[in-house]
């Protein structure tokens, strides 16, 4: 008998739990999500923030650029983190969904290039970096290194470190330019599982924010061409642009930010909040 | 009062019957209603792409300029790989059940069965990590590869996860054998093997290709630990050496990224189409077999 009221009882649970879904948000609950490059960075700010104004509570998620955008368009968060610009097509979608999207730029990026330190290969031209990952040069022998076929290792499309290398490596800034990366190119999903392949395989080439660089792997110098000089990617090198592949780093709100975004807005560009870039191995923008 | 607790009795006994008959109903509305989004949204993609250069295309880049939405690498990629888990899962299983259902003793086989159990119990975002660090690294060095993110580590992870659901169902096949088969096979002089190999695997044939089935929809089915294993190349793999990427880890990758009612989104939503089809025709053969069994 009391099996059978309690069976009948977790049945009615069920039907009403789908009911019970909707989850109102604590207050002051501010959600975040985009670029895993910039998760690291969002995560120490929101912490600091959290602090100073111990009422609000800021939900960090990563899962990619376009996955902040994806999640700022469809009206799933407050602050998208992108480390690429939105794209004219992501602005009309979130414009049709009453939302306008707004734009700071928190900070900077170097993108190193990375191989394995047992590679003898220690410096590479944006061009041969261009011809290495849409699969023209194909061994090692070909830029200075041993007779070893070359690894590519990218990120999945979802990552905004992988468009904005195709933009600027793989296509040189050309608009019109039809590069892609090589069909051979391993997608791996986050810039740690290209870390640790790296480390592991002495004939992989891969890329990332510089901020996931360690001694296990070596950050390649990078010319813009062949007559320049190379620079390795350093904050120094970056500010004064020597170095060629770095990248605004961008927040996106929905909308003209107020209250407690804004203050974490504000706080991000504040003199603390600049000195948290640098601290997570990143450029500051002021 | 006999009579109320019959009466009450009754009434219970008749919600309790709704009860079980609305849970049934559910589910297949379930299953209905996904399908029917599943077809909406993937089949809304063949207003701009012809469904030829969908299943054949070789070039997979979504989000390019103009996109190519070709899934014949995404599809072969998961078919080495079903290939390669099959190969390797198939025998182990079997075998394995086999001696549990046949040879075992009770203590060991009480024993492996939780073992086994154990092993269907480990998620597979664990196997693919534990994959990641042992396996990948195993597979580069043994078969001197430029990387050890192939079909090939991806099959073995997922043979890994599809021997548990071969095993118990294979088991099960092997114990509704009736008695009699094997008692008349030792009585006239057959050896333990004759009997197994020329008796026990003949009868037991359907729950066999049953088990086998369920062990591939189990493997076509999982996203995870390919993902995480093989390389994700959208290119034809040639051997079990090459990357491949699978339908599901595509499918897992970039549904984050899509913009709500694109071609990207739809396409996925079209993966989605024939992964169900696949899986589909596989439960259907296995479903075939088991009534087979029964019979």
């Amino acid at each position: 008998m009391f099996k059978n009221i309690m069976c009948f009882v977790f049945s009615l649970c069920m039907l009403l739990g789908f009911a019970g879904c909707k989850r109102t948000p604590r207050a002051g609950t501010i959600c975040a999500v985009g670029s895993d490059t910039m998760v690291n960075l969002v995560q120490s700010w929101a912490e600091e923030f959290m602090k100073t104004s111990s009422d609000s509570f800021i939900a960090v998620t990563g899962g990619g650029s376009g996955t902040g955008i994806a999640g700022l368009i469809s009206n799933s968060c407050d602050i998208a983190s992108a480390s690429r610009k939105m794209k004219e097509q992501e602005i009309e979608k979130a414009k049709k969904n009453n939302i306008n999207p707004v734009e700071f730029i928190v900070g900077l990026d170097g993108i190193a290039v990375v191989v394995n330190p047992n590679n003898k290969v220690d410096k590479l031209t944006i061009d041969q970096l261009s011809d290495i990952f849409t699969g023209k040069i194909t061994n090692w022998k070909e830029v200075g290194g041993e007779d070893k076929k070359i690894v590519i290792l990218s990120r999945e499309m979802n990552s905004g470190t992988h468009i904005y290398f195709k933009e600027h490596v793989l296509r040189r800034n050309k608009e019109d330019s039809k590069e892609e990366f090589a069909p051979s190119a391993l997608l791996l999903s986050s810039s740690q599982a290209i870390a640790d392949e790296i480390i592991q395989n002495s004939q992989a080439i891969g890329y990332y924010g510089m901020g996931y660089v360690n001694p296990k792997q070596k950050a390649l110098k990078i010319a813009k061409d062949k007559k320049s000089v190379y620079y390795e990617p350093s904050i120094s090198n970056i500010i004064s642009d020597k170095y060629p592949i770095s990248r605004p780093l961008y927040i996106y709100t929905k909308s003209q930010p107020e209250g407690k975004i804004k203050d974490f807005i504000d706080f991000a560009l504040s003199k603390r909040g600049q000195e948290i870039v640098k601290e997570t191995d990143f450029v500051p923008v002021n | 009062m006999k009579n109320m607790s019959l009466k009450s009795r009754k009434i219970k006994e008749y919600f309790i019957e709704k009860i079980i008959l609305i849970s049934g109903i559910i589910s297949i509305v379930f299953v209905i209603l996904i399908f029917i989004f599943l077809l909406k949204e993937g089949l809304s993609l063949f207003k701009t792409i012809s469904l030829k250069d969908f299943l054949f295309g070789k070039l997979w880049y979504p989000i390019s300029e103009p996109p190519k939405f070709g899934i014949l690498s995404l599809f072969l990629g998961s078919i080495w790989v079903t290939l390669g888990a099959i190969v390797i899962s198939f025998p182990l299983g079997i075998a394995s059940a086999i001696y549990i259902s046949e040879v075992a003793h009770l203590k060991i086989r009480e024993f492996l069965k939780t073992g086994i159990e154990l092993l269907a119990a480990i998620p597979s975002v664990v196997l693919g990590f534990i994959g990641m660090t042992t396996l990948v690294p195993l597979v580069r060095k043994m078969f001197n590869l430029p990387t050890g993110l192939t079909a090939l580590s991806g099959s073995i992870m997922l043979a890994f996860m599809a021997i548990p659901t071969i095993v118990s169902i294979a088991e099960d096949a092997f114990y509704s054998i009736p008695k009699r088969y094997k008692e008349a096979a030792l009585a006239l002089g057959a050896t333990k093997w004759q009997t197994i190999w020329r008796v026990l695997i003949p009868a037991g044939f359907p729950g066999i290709v049953a088990a086998c089935m369920l062990g591939i929809g189990r493997v076509i089915g999982e996203t995870m630990a390919v993902m995480m294993l093989t390389g994700n190349t959208a290119k034809i793999p040639k051997s079990f050496f090459d990357p491949a990427r699978t339908m599901t880890a595509t499918i897992a990758a970039e549904m984050g990224e899509t913009v709500r009612n694109s071609e990207h989104y739809f396409s996925l939503f079209a993966i989605g189409i024939v992964l169900f089809i696949i899986t589909f025709i596989v439960n259907l053969i296995a479903d075939i077999y088991i009534h087979k069994e029964l019979k």
